[in-house]
């Protein structure tokens, strides 16, 4: 490569394992269903088992929520929305939103592993990034919670009411975060579903709203899969639905509530163009293409999944990323070492491996890298398509997983305009030294969030969400309360 | 509109056409409406618009789209505000319109001098609500982040018919503030009047396609507004609540934005309304050496 001299490591030289330990982990054999301040079995008696997808076995058994019981958990939200939490003063509900973040905190380490014990994430991640933002933003939303007025100038605001909310399996308790918080510092009680295959970090925020002394009914969770979702989105006495997921679910959830006008809000997938110029600082754009796609083994609604490198340097930035990727460690979420954990689930990881043979079918190339996988569980090899066409099903569908596609560019037009050529507009990302030209990217990408020089950042602050058919609604910063009030 | 001769002279009588792409045109179909004072005395004809029409002034938005996009809000404001200066030019010609479709006198006065003042005040919102609606996001990282509006692209609108000039302009002003192009649809006999203001928005140095104004029935026109796939956004007032559940269902086809106003609306001056029609978009960039 170059004539800097480069240590062979051979076969002995392999990272030692570095495990985080799992001793402190209390988890219940069986969790009921959170509503009205208590845990409760579900009504049917049905309970289904969430695994661990990096060795497929059962870590607890979640109840399966029923229609009766997304009834009475709506019920007991909206008593405690009428006879308490509304009621109650901005400084007040605040305080309660802020023993959330610190109990988070304090939790840290333990919801961390959770969350990559049921979710198949690295540590890495789940450590700095997924828990450290759920804290942040209980915090940051707290302190919005007396302040309301000022978010939004010449309005009264007031709460909307009971919020039904449904969150994916990707990012499991930043998602309860990015959705409870913002609705209870603005006066609403919720019911919310996580995801069937990652709950547990969802039950352990009940047990948390549980010490922070949060007045029953104020938070809700039921668990299960779509049929529990379905239950909750069609439950008449919601005043606010707000759901993270699939674009054809929200579409689905929008029909589903046409007729009763009841507020929502939309997070869908993406296909994010990230967009590489000649004149970037190469090194550092290969790390933001890895972190782009394989952050969370691409489970991320806003993966910068379509590439666009400039053809000039074209070579030059996939002989970088190969090499790159190579170096990615594949393997135990649990361990410190870990870049890519596992597939979230059994069928994810078939419509992943889906994707990877369609994508050969129509003709493009498939590079994998060489790193080796655990026998058990769900894994896919970071990998990446070249020679794809725009038309590609690789191309224009949102795989969610750590497969990125990639063409080439000659002018900026050019770019912009196959950046554009998709219906989603969730994200995007561009790399290049050249300030106006930044600006005349970031502008030109129709996306809800871009990414210049640095890709996948989030922050409590920040706004976050769609254009076009990639949602709408904002999650996040001022502009992440709207959803959550009523302005008259 | 129709008025006998005075002085044994033959008034020349003006035929209306709708405004697509900055020209005047007939409906493609062919067909027109009768309009009829509310005594039942008959006026004239207006066009009535075919799904054609409303698909060619969606092409029509789309390409003037960009280009209003990127003007500058010092110059939107400009052309709003040179747009309320032609209504005011025009505005004994306008109270006459509405008088003949049943406003009385004072109505009518009112009427005219609400929309003018409506203009006047969005056009004043062009170069602040951005700064109103926008923000510098202090994250906890080496990053400068800011949320900025953008316009959504083409936007659909649906006038009522309970005041012909004020719902339209109160409709179409916030949409093209925000830096979107619109395809209005005025319906009844509220047409006539929005036909009048297609001639004061194209004398307003208003780029063609911006505002593109159709007239025809709503119960023909109105599915398409809802299920057109290149319509960011559908802005409608009244009707009644079967229809609004079945524009929201329609508009989950491509995630069309949808926005219901009531009738006879209140707070027709209201920044917010802007906010409906624009994006936010966030950007991150780091900062260091």
């Amino acid at each position: 490569m170059t004539d800097t001299a480069t240590i062979s490591k051979g076969s002995d030289w392999g990272y030692a394992p570095a495990p985080e330990s799992t001793d402190h982990i209390r988890l219940k054999d069986r969790y009921g269903l959170f509503i009205d301040g208590k845990f409760t079995p579900p009504a049917s008696g049905k309970y289904f088992k969430t695994i661990n997808p990096a060795n497929e076995k059962v870590l607890a058994e979640v109840a399966e929520a029923g229609e009766k019981d997304v009834d009475r958990a709506v019920q007991a939200a909206r008593k405690a929305h009428d006879k308490v939490w509304r009621k109650m003063s901005g400084r007040e509900r605040g305080k309660y939103v802020y023993r959330i973040a610190r109990i988070i905190q304090e939790r840290a380490r333990e919801l961390a592993v959770v969350e990559s014990m049921d979710g198949g994430k690295p540590i890495r991640e789940s450590r700095d990034v997924d828990i450290p933002l759920s804290a942040a933003h209980f915090f940051y939303h707290a302190g919005w919670a007396d302040k309301l007025s000022y978010a939004f100038p010449g309005k009264k605001v007031s709460p909307v009411g009971v919020a039904g909310q449904i969150i994916p399996w990707n990012f499991p308790l930043l998602m309860v975060a990015w959705k409870v918080a913002p609705a209870l510092a603005c006066g609403n009680t919720v019911v919310l579903k996580p995801a069937e295959t990652t709950p547990l970090t969802a039950l352990l925020f009940a047990e948390i709203c549980q010490e922070a002394g949060l007045p029953d009914g104020v938070f809700n969770l039921v668990t299960g899969a779509g049929a529990t979702g379905a239950a909750l989105v069609k439950h008449p006495d919601l005043d606010k639905v707000a759901f993270t997921g699939s674009t054809d679910v929200g579409k689905a959830i929008q029909k589903a509530l046409a007729g009763r006008g009841t507020k929502l809000t939309l997070e869908l997938g993406g296909k994010a163009a990230h967009i590489i110029f000649e004149d970037a600082t190469i090194d550092q754009a290969v790390e933001g293409i890895i972190n782009g796609i394989y952050f969370n083994q691409g489970h991320v609604c806003c993966a910068g999944s379509r590439l666009f490198v400039q053809e000039s340097v074209e070579e030059e930035v996939i002989a970088k990323l190969k090499a790159r990727m190579e170096t990615l460690i594949v393997g135990d979420p649990l361990d410190k070492n870990t870049d890519i954990g596992a597939i979230n689930s059994r069928a994810q990881c078939d419509r992943i491996n889906d994707y990877l043979k369609i994508g050969v079918e129509e003709g493009a190339e498939l590079f994998q890298t060489r790193c080796s996988v655990p026998g058990k569980g769900f894994w896919v090899r970071p990998s990446f398509f070249t020679k794809v066409a725009q038309s590609h099903r690789i191309v224009q569908e949102e795989i969610f997983g750590p497969v990125l596609a990639i063409q080439t560019f000659r002018t900026l037009n050019e770019a912009l305009e196959k950046a554009n050529n998709t219906p989603y507009g969730l994200s995007g990302g561009v790399w290049t030294d050249k300030g106006s030209k930044i600006f005349k990217v970031t502008r030109g990408i129709r996306a809800g969030v871009i990414w210049a020089n640095t890709f996948n950042k989030f922050d409590p602050t920040s706004p976050f969400g769609g254009y076009k058919e990639s949602g709408y609604g904002r999650e996040g910063g001022r502009h992440g309360l709207k959803p959550y009030v009523e302005l008259t | 509109m129709s008025r006998n001769g005075h002085n044994g002279r033959l008034d020349v009588r003006k035929t209306y056409k709708m405004l697509i792409g900055g020209a005047f045109v007939r409906s493609e179909s062919g067909r027109a409406l009768d309009v009829e004072a509310p005594g039942g005395r008959w006026l004239g004809h207006v066009c009535r618009a075919s799904r054609k029409d409303f698909r060619n002034a969606v092409v029509a938005a789309r390409k003037a789209a960009p280009g209003w996009a990127n003007t500058t809000a010092y110059l939107k404001g400009q052309i709003l505000y040179r747009a309320a200066e032609m209504l005011e030019g025009r505005a004994a010609g306008f109270e006459t319109v509405l008088q003949s479709i049943g406003l009385s006198a004072p109505a009518a006065k009112a009427e005219v001098a609400d929309s003018i003042d409506l203009l006047v005040y969005y056009a004043g919102w062009s170069d602040k609500y951005l700064q109103v609606f926008g923000a510098v996001n202090p994250v906890a990282s080496s990053h400068f982040n800011f949320s900025v509006t953008e316009p959504m692209g083409v936007v659909a609108f649906v006038a009522g018919e309970k005041r012909p000039l004020l719902d339209l302009v109160a409709g179409i002003a916030p949409i093209i503030v925000g830096g979107n192009a619109v395809v209005a649809l005025s319906t009844g006999r509220a047409a006539v009047a929005a036909m009048e203001l297609g001639e004061v928005l194209e004398t307003s140095d208003l780029p063609g396609g911006v505002v593109n104004l159709l007239c025809g029935l709503r119960s023909e026109l109105i599915a398409q507004t809802a299920g057109h796939m290149d319509v960011n956004a559908l802005v409608v007032q009244g009707g009644d609540a079967k229809e609004a559940a079945s524009l929201r269902e329609a508009c989950a086809l491509n995630l069309k934005r949808f926005f219901l106003r009531p009738d006879r609306s209140r707070d027709d001056e209201d920044p917010y309304r802007i906010l409906d029609t624009v994006e936010i978009k966030t950007t991150w960039h780091p900062v260091g050496g």
